[in-house]
């Protein structure tokens, strides 16, 4: 049976861990640090040499390292973006905003680890020439927010971070910035605006590519908390030892958030592509199974955003025998190693690999219902297809789950949905899209005869034809 | 009440923007210590913000219209954020914030924040916290509850915080 591989949560949850610095030196903490510093130069067979700093970006890139945010773009290959050359500052941005449904994994590295996610983003910065850096958390965690402070302030003391680092001559400065309840920091673009002081509204790109023109319109790096930690353990093991953990082009380790309609939900550290999300839900190790009597519904495999999964689905997926040759087999959907790539291959993703589960009590116009309000409370504003149409997906669905639908209302929502996906600004539009259309593609019938019934029942001059189990919620529009 | 900031709260702020190479960008930090000070942000706390670094009070005042966080109007002494989003919800997170209302005579049908008379307490949905593992969670006032019963809600509203 699969088990948990402890790399960032390794002391996290260890009677006694404390998130001073005391206890981050005691085990370890910092050597990362003096070992990336004393990085030596390295010779190119071309004659050329790597700086210590090339060196280091080079080993995040040959480490296979991919992004822990959501989309899963390799770090190596981010920082690689970075205009170097412009003569301007080069910033740095720890992406804590958190607050993709279903995440909650960065919650636990600030709340228990803060020293492991600070000395990543001072390693991340010294090999970026990096001076500036901030964390970008999000405004409802206060106590993590004080926890961070007083971590850099434990770092800045202990000649870790501010001037002449442990005496390199190495200057960098790290504060923390907090956000005050909006989804949309979490997009990179979105955060930069609010991190300037502004509405945190995404930028289009072209041209604002945070890498050439980011913070202040300087170039500027944008990773995740958990992505950001990992940077440290690349630097202890070495690109090659860290590249064995995981599977290939799915490098490392990765916490999944579980939450939902399982015995065990909570936060599971794995070697990526190493555990199935069957194993995820049902092994006595990690999810454990669903409650008893009930059986799988449906599964929400990577945040919110992420499109659904049906129980029972079969994905054709490119696996390497044998012989070395790439065949099409059939995977059925509780047998998808959990990774960036399979995920991908049956058409959703990882995302901020938070999965959610739901059993057979669940109905889906409810869930779906849950998640449209989210998305419309959510929406920025800038572009109307995203404002106009996260409204009128929760507005439909809202009167679809309090017995007032047609049978036409799935048509009608894919239809928005469609109008919505590709049409934006920012991925946002994606986010509030996909789930609409993937729960209705899925489960057409289900909202069909829901409509359907309420159709009937209205012709009959009846009440509602079913009744309301999860969102008892006031629509809030 | 009338808008006094505190020479020490005022120096704190004065810090805070030597984070940053340009002023503006300290403009949430600002709201969220004028709001911690006086309970919510009032049209005196935007000039205030604006005049310390050197903006037009509605480069302040759209910031507090947009970010839900920030409040214009007095809420209870104990504020009360219900998760409403998907992992709350499957976990019964609507009848906890049902429970919280009847127990202290708010409308539970209501969209908006309610706040009881006494300006004692104030509940609302908010949403997704960062916690869905322990569903369903409330944020009561800096403090997270976590796998919240009806009989923890009411020890929260018995304990004041
Ligand atoms: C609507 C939206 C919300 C997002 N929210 C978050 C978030 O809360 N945390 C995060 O790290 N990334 C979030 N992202 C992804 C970021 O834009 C960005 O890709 C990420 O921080 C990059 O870091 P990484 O490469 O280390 O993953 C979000 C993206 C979108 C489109
Ligand atoms: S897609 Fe939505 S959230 Fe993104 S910029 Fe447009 S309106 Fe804002
Ligand atoms: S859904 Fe409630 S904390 Fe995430």
């Amino acid at each position: 049976m699969p088990e948990q591989y402890k790399l960032i949560l390794k002391h996290a949850d260890e009677p006694g861990y404390t998130p001073d610095l005391g206890c981050y030196l005691r085990h370890g903490g910092y050597e990362a640090l003096k070992k990336a510093f004393a990085t030596s130069p390295r010779a190119l067979a071309d004659g050329k040499s790597l700086s210590p700093q090339e060196v280091v970006r080079d080993d995040v890139k040959a480490s296979g390292l991919r992004g822990r945010g959501g989309a899963g773009f390799s770090a190596g290959l981010k920082w690689s973006f970075v205009d170097r050359r412009s003569g301007k500052p080069i910033y740095l941005i720890c992406n804590a905003d958190e607050s993709e449904p279903g995440t909650f994994k960065d919650r636990q590295i600030m709340h228990k680890d803060p020293h492991q996610l600070i000395e990543g983003m001072i390693i991340s910065c010294w090999a970026n020439d990096v001076k500036l850096a901030y964390i970008y958390i999000r405004g409802e965690m206060p106590h993590g927010a004080k926890l961070l402070e007083q971590a850099l302030a434990e770092a800045r003391n202990a000649g870790f971070l501010g001037k002449n680092i442990l005496g390199t001559g190495y200057n960098l400065e790290i504060y923390v910035h907090r956000g005050a309840g909006a989804y949309i920091c979490g997009e990179e673009t979105g955060l930069i605006e609010s991190l300037e002081g502004k509405r945190a509204y995404p930028r289009i790109k072209p041209p604002y590519f945070p890498a050439v023109l980011g913070l202040y319109m300087c170039p500027t790096i944008v990773n995740n908390v958990e992505t950001l930690c990992h940077v440290k353990h690349i630097v202890t093991m070495g690109a090659g030892e860290y590249a064995k953990l995981g599977t290939p082009n799915n490098t490392g380790t990765r916490i999944v958030s579980l939450s939902g309609d399982v015995k065990q939900p909570g936060y599971y550290e794995i070697e990526v592509g190493k555990v199935t999300l069957g194993q995820l839900i049902n092994d006595a190790n990690f999810g454990g199974g669903l409650k008893p009597g009930r059986s799988l519904k449906a599964v929400i495999p990577g945040g919110s955003s992420s499109k659904v999964l049906k129980a029972g689905e079969v994905f054709k997926l490119n696996r390497k025998g044998a012989d070395g040759q790439m065949t099409k087999v059939d995977v059925p959907m509780l047998d998808l190693p959990y990774d960036f790539d399979s995920l991908q291959a049956a058409g959703t993703m990882s995302g901020s690999s938070a999965i959610i589960v739901l059993d057979d009590s669940r109905s889906m116009v409810e869930t779906l219902a849950n998640l449209a309000e989210f998305y419309a409370h959510e929406s920025c504003g800038q572009c109307t297809p995203c404002r106009e149409g996260a409204l009128w997906l929760a507005k439909g669905l809202h009167r679809l789950s309090h017995g007032e639908g047609r049978k036409a209302d799935a048509e009608y929502l894919s239809h928005i949905a469609q109008n919505i996906q590709g049409r934006t600004i920012c991925a946002f539009g994606e986010a509030a899209a996909w789930p609409v259309l993937s729960f209705i593609k899925k489960f057409k019938d289900e909202f069909e005869a829901q409509g359907a019934a309420d159709e009937a029942a209205h012709a009959k001059g009846a009440g509602p034809s079913h009744e309301l189990k999860l969102a008892a919620s006031p629509n809030q529009h | 009440m009338s808008f006094a900031v505190s020479a020490q709260l005022e120096a704190r702020l004065d810090e805070l923007t030597t984070h940053y190479p340009v002023k503006r960008s300290a403009s949430l930090m600002f709201l969220h210590a004028l709001q911690e000070e006086f309970g919510h942000i009032s049209p005196e706390a935007v000039e205030w913000t604006a005049r310390k670094l050197g903006l037009q009070p509605i480069n302040v005042y759209e910031l507090v219209t947009f970010y839900p966080m920030f409040r214009q109007e007095r809420v209870g002494k104990t504020h009360v954020k219900v998760c409403r989003t998907l992992s709350c919800a499957l976990a019964g997170s609507a009848s906890i914030r049902e429970h919280f209302c009847k127990k202290l005579g708010l409308d539970a049908h209501a969209h908006t924040p309610q706040t009881t008379p006494d300006g004692k307490f104030t509940v609302e949905f908010v949403e997704c916290l960062a916690a869905c593992g322990t569903a369903p969670v409330v944020l009561v006032n800096e403090n997270l509850h976590e796998q919240v019963t009806t009989a923890k809600a009411d020890a929260i509203l018995a304990g004041g915080v």
